[in-house]
């Protein structure tokens, strides 16, 4: 099977993200990490691949800094990647974001295209169904458990109430919860084989995606905020202050 | 004029499509675009909570029916130019609303929690753990396509009549409408539901295991409570999705949310930071989860908890 992973780059969650005043885009530092939901894509890619004498190709849009996100997702075991880093992509919506990357994998036919559920910084939560239909394939999406099985690609589709098992031929798109497989880490190898793979840069005019801005963002303000209350350090009674508050709310 | 989009669920229509009408029918949006089976009983539903107008979309037996949904609201679209169509911020919704913007070439917002729909379309969305309110203005052409989460609005019954239904066949979506439903598996839990309780006792990862989840129902069977989790236990297999509160999970509103052993991530807050009373206990100081408790005790969950269930059941 051939086997895409859309995986993003992004500023590190640890460190506080920050708007630009002026154009209310998220702040990127050259510094980027990769989604760790991603990793999990890049998990099920590299599984399937294995079972199937694959390859996965990564293919991402954003500004490529110093590569530090497709590196680690390289060092995992992928073949290569696609990237598309292009200044007028900045603050991109999510069906822009979706041309981009289908148009990026669309000559390589790929049979199966994997994405993340949510990205950790922009989750809109629709670029993967999006994509699905620019390539025009079927999508299993919030897929908690994956087989594949000749052309049929099944999935444990996470609902509400518990889950659906719902199958497509390939070429099918599958977008994957972070509960589905136990990511891989990188061996010593896997790092070093990481520097020497092809990353194939592309921009916005390659792919022939014209950018148009339908959005305006008219008001930054903030939430009215609830303040803490009394934070008390436990020493064997804390529990008395739990029932007393019940009591005054009443529920008990 | 906007449409919402409510999805069947259950044989009923989904509460969150309830809640969007009950906001919506001030503005005159009344038309319904309903993804399910359908029945007289769900259409009354549909009326009850002020929809006159009804476009019935029948997913064929077997048929996820997702992409063909999309196409067929791409060609109502076509004859009746609405200027937003509103969508709940759920798994199905998002399937349908990510190929609808597709087909027709229009942006659309995620994870609004508010809309304004007099003359231009406006949508507010919360940022940094809910701490920023963006509002954002669409410009150009309509259809305005827009996801709100859940208990954005009270649903609230306008007492209507029944609406005038159309039924909309779905086309063939050809390759893309080829996914198929090959069954159906309810997890079963127990106990009142987190969507409905008024007391949620809620863990995270402090607790350490499995077993030390049975801390936080031990917990709950006195106060009458709903259990709920964060996303990290989930994805570790302690408890089912269906109690995941937060971002991805489910949004809650009760009157005590009790924390135990959870952070207090971003991604948690959005889902639970409107509870009226918030009591939480975390054995570091600096968790984030009591920025926004009234009551923190920073305390071991294996100490605090065993001793705040033995006292209420000795009650
Ligand atoms: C796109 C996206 C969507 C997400 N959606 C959700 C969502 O819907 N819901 C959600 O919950 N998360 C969500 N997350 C995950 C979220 O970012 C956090 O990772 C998660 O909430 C952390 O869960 P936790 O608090 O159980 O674990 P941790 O963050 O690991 O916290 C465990 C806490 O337990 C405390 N602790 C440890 N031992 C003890 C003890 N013995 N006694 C008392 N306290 C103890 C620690 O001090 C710590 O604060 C999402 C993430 C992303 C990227
Ligand atoms: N800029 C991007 N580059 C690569 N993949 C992306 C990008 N944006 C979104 N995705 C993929 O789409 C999924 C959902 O993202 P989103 O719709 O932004 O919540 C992510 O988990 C990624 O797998």
């Amino acid at each position: 099977m051939k086997i895409a992973v859309c995986v993003k780059q992004i500023p590190d969650p640890a460190s506080p993200y920050q708007l630009d005043p002026t154009t209310h885009n998220l702040v990127r530092p050259t510094e980027q990490v990769l989604d760790d939901t991603d990793r999990y894509g890049v998990e099920v890619g590299l599984q399937i691949a294995g079972e199937t004498e694959g390859t996965v190709t990564l293919v991402s849009m954003g500004p490529s800094g110093n590569l530090n996100g497709i590196r680690q997702a390289l060092a995992m075991g992928a073949d290569g990647a696609i990237l598309v880093d292009d200044e007028t992509l900045k603050g991109s919506d999510s069906l822009t974001t979706a041309k981009i990357l289908a148009a990026a994998m669309a000559p390589e036919s790929f049979d199966i295209v994997i994405a993340g559920t949510e990205s950790t910084d922009g989750y809109s939560g629709v670029v993967p169904q999006q994509i699905a239909e620019l390539l025009g394939v079927p999508a299993l999406t919030y897929a908690k458990k994956i087989d594949v099985e000749g052309s049929t690609v099944r999935i444990n589709r996470q609902t509400a109430t518990g889950y659906d098992t719902i199958e497509a031929p390939t070429p099918v798109l599958v977008s994957v919860t972070a509960g589905v497989v136990e990511p891989r880490y990188p061996t010593f190898k896997g790092i070093m084989d990481a520097k020497k793979k092809p990353v194939e840069t592309k921009t916005a005019a390659d792919l022939g995606v014209t950018v148009t801005v339908n959005q305006r963002i008219a008001l930054v303000v903030p939430a009215p905020s609830r303040s803490g209350g009394q934070v008390v350090i436990d020493e064997g009674t804390g529990h008395e202050k739990i029932i007393a508050m019940l009591e005054q709310a009443k529920v008990i | 004029m906007a449409w919402i989009f409510i999805e069947e669920v259950s044989g009923a229509p989904a509460v969150v499509g309830l809640e969007i009408l009950s906001k919506t029918r001030a503005d005159g949006a009344t038309t319904v675009l309903y993804f399910g089976k359908g029945s007289d009983a769900a259409f009354a539903t549909l009326g009850e909570f002020g929809a006159t107008d009804v476009f019935h979309l029948v997913p064929s037996e077997g048929s996820t029916g997702t992409a063909a949904a999309a196409a067929a609201i791409a060609d109502l679209v076509g004859q009746h130019n609405p200027d937003a169509i509103l969508f709940g911020q759920t798994y199905t919704d998002r399937d349908v609303a990510g190929r609808l913007s597709t087909r027709l070439d229009r942006t659309m917002i995620s994870n609004g929690i508010d809309v304004s729909l007099d003359g231009s379309v406006g949508v507010t969305t919360e940022i940094f753990g809910g701490s920023q309110l963006v509002t954002t203005m669409f410009e150009g052409p309509g259809p305005h396509l827009v996801l709100i989460r859940p208990k954005s609005f009270p649903a609230e019954p306008s007492g209507g009549g029944a609406p005038t239904v159309t039924a909309v066949p779905l086309p063939d979506a050809g390759h893309a409408g080829s996914a198929r439903v090959t069954g159906s598996f309810v997890e079963e839990t127990e106990g009142p539901k987190l969507e409905e309780a008024a007391v949620i006792v809620a863990g995270g990862r402090g607790l350490g295991s499995v077993e030390g989840f049975e801390l936080v129902e031990k917990l709950a069977a006195p106060l009458k409570a709903a259990t709920g989790a964060t996303r990290a236990i989930v994805d570790a297999g302690w408890v089912p999705y269906s109690k995941q509160v937060g971002q991805t999970g489910k949004t809650v509103k009760p009157d005590v949310y009790i924390a135990c052993g959870l952070s207090g991530a971003m991604q948690h807050l959005v889902g639970m930071k409107d509870s009226k009373l918030i009591i939480a206990i975390n054995k570091d100081e600096e968790a984030p989860i009591f920025a926004v408790a009234d009551l923190g005790i920073v305390g071991d969950v294996h100490q605090v908890l065993p001793k705040l269930i033995e006292a209420l059941e000795n009650r």
